[in-house]
């Protein structure tokens, strides 16, 4: 069962920084861990890119949901058919931006013994919820790591505490990344078509982020953390002069292993979407094969002898029993 | 051929994007650590203190000043209770203007520096009044400086 394998590893993921903190080792849980886990996301990533790049792509194969460019009086659709690059990137802003395919979904349901199809948006809005709080997050945590402090993190805070509830101030996109992530979550395990398709692989990553984003959310509400010891510490990583202030507490730790286990998980698995959304041929391809030649970079170089190539060369016996050619 | 030098910068482009986002408080910082602010601990009411001590221990208030700061206000406004005492048997006024910043009357030098550097902009000011410091208390607490450690 692979949500039970995903729980063990969670659970794992969970113990073995506390267990570490009280054995005390802390300059493995808050530098070598850290950073290492920092360095293969980096070069993972860029790895997986690279590989991806060199891969051959024979042909043509944008997804086409909308009317081609065609003829003049034919209105072509150029973000979901597009036949040129200007397309291209509007429907890859679109997509990366806005989640426009998943926008797209349907469901279906048996309704008296027969299939039908129905629209659904939970998934385009708990997904991209999810993606937005998740981006909110990481911009606030720049306050963390840099000095002066850069003004779209505090802009970023100020609204996203607009409504000031409590001290500290809860954030909105902390309650909106616990929300989406449950819903993501559950959908997986509830739903037994998806329950059915969904791996360890699938799971991890969701039972991370609500790991870190719990984590996060007691180390600000309950289980004070000194925030000044935690930025001397990400001062040491940056600076690279390594340095282990006092006062961080357990929760701290989990909270940076947690996000060391996603950063390494992030190159090897379904994360890597993030860089690949950009390199799929389905997105990343103008619908234009009818107008300029594919080259498929798998072709073996072919010595091709043209029509006018052949003329040239038969066209006085050509001419000797009467067959028709283009040059006299 | 033109396609494939065509999708080999766009390659070179996305990849430096990650990479500068990637490693962006690296080159933000550009090698210059983020030195720990010093705070002033040198106002006169705490140097006329008996014992240098805060309403709870040095390393509760580094964490959790601002919900002690929020059960105060509870208790004043909501359940009308305006002293609070210390396990040691101190009593203070339940008061933001009235008690912390009576002993940390240099909020520029206190409150703030610390502030700033976390990257927090407490609302509070909007409505309570931060004492005014008088100008030569000011010169006088720069001798003898408090730091965070
Ligand atoms: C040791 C550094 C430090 C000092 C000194 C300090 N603060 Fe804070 N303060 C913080 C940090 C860090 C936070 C944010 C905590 C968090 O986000 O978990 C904070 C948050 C607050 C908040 C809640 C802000 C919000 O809405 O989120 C209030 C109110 C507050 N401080 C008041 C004060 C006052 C008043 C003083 C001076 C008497 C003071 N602080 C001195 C570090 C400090
Ligand atoms: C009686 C005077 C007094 C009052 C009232 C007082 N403080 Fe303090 N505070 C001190 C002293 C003295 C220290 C330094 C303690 C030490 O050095 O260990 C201190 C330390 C602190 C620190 C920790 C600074 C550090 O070293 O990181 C914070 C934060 C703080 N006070 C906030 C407050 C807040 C908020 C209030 C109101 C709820 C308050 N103080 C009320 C005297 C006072
Ligand atoms: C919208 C205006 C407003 C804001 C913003 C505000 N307060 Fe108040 N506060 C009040 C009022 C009004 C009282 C009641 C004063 C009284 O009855 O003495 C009060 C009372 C208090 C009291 C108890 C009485 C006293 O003398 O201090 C505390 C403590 C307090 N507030 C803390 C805070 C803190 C901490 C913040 C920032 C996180 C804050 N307040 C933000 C308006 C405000
Ligand atoms: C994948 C990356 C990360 C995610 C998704 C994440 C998520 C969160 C969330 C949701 C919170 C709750 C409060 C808030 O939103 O500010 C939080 C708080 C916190 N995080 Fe992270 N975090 C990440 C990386 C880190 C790293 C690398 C550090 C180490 C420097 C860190 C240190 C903290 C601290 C100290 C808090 C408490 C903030 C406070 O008290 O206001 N986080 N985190």
């Amino acid at each position: 069962m692979p949500i039970f394998a995903s729980l063990l590893f969670i659970v794992i993921a969970i113990l073995f920084p506390l267990f570490a903190a009280s054995a005390g080792w802390h300059g493995l849980l808050g530098i070598v861990i850290p950073c290492a886990a920092w360095a293969v996301f980096v070069f993972g990533f860029v790895w997986r890119v690279v590989v991806w790049a060199r891969s051959p792509v024979p042909f043509r194969i944008p997804v086409t949901s909308g009317q081609q460019r065609s003829l003049s009086w034919i209105k072509a659709d150029a973000a979901e058919n597009p036949s040129g690059r200007w397309g291209v990137a509007l429907r890859m802003f679109l997509e990366v931006a806005l989640f426009r395919s998943l926008f797209r979904n349907t469901r279906t349901d048996l309704y008296k013994g027969r299939p039908v199809y129905g629209r659904t948006k939970n998934l385009w809005l708990f997904g991209w919820l999810f993606h937005a709080s998740f981006l909110v997050i990481l911009v606030r945590h720049l306050r963390l790591f840099s000095e002066p402090v850069v003004p779209m993190a505090d802009t970023l805070a100020a609204v996203d505490g607009m409504f000031e509830i409590g001290v500290p101030t809860l954030y909105l996109s902390d309650l909106c990344l616990l929300a989406a992530a449950a819903f993501l979550l559950l959908r997986r395990i509830v739903i037994p078509r998806v329950r059915y398709i969904s791996l360890a692989q699938d799971y991890i990553p969701l039972l991370l982020v609500l790991c870190i984003a719990g984590s996060g959310l007691l180390m600000r509400h309950f289980d004070k953390i000194d925030l000044v010891a935690v930025k001397e510490l990400a001062s040491g990583w940056i600076c690279f002069v390594p340095t282990l202030p006092e006062g961080l507490t357990a929760v701290f730790f989990v909270h940076l292993f947690c996000v060391s286990a996603l950063l390494v998980w992030f190159p090897l698995g379904k994360l890597m979407h993030m860089g690949g959304v950009f390199l799929s041929p389905t997105r990343n391809l103008a619908n234009d094969s009818r107008r300029r030649r594919h080259v498929n970079p798998w072709n073996a170089p072919v010595k091709v002898h043209t029509y006018e190539e052949y003329e040239e060369e038969f066209r006085n016996q050509m001419k000797a029993v009467g067959l028709p050619v283009d040059k006299e | 051929m033109k396609g494939r030098r065509g999708g080999l910068i766009a390659i070179g482009i996305g990849l430096a994007v990650f990479l500068a986002l990637a490693t962006y408080p690296f080159w933000h910082a550009a090698g210059k650590a983020m030195p720990v602010p010093e705070l002033d601990l040198e106002t006169p009411a705490i140097r006329a203190l008996p014992a240098r001590l805060c309403v709870a221990p040095t390393a509760e208030m580094k964490t959790r000043h601002m919900q002690i700061l929020d059960e105060w206000r509870t208790e004043v406004v909501r359940n009308g209770r305006r002293t609070f005492e210390t396990p040691d048997g101190r009593r203070f006024d339940r008061s933001l203007t009235r008690t912390c910043m009576q002993c940390h009357s240099n909020k520029e030098r206190f409150c703030d520096r610390c502030h700033d550097y976390a990257g927090v902009k407490p609302k509070c000011w909007d409505c309570h009044i931060v004492p005014e410091t008088p100008s030569g208390e000011a010169s006088a607490a720069v001798a003898g400086k408090g730091t965070l450690k």
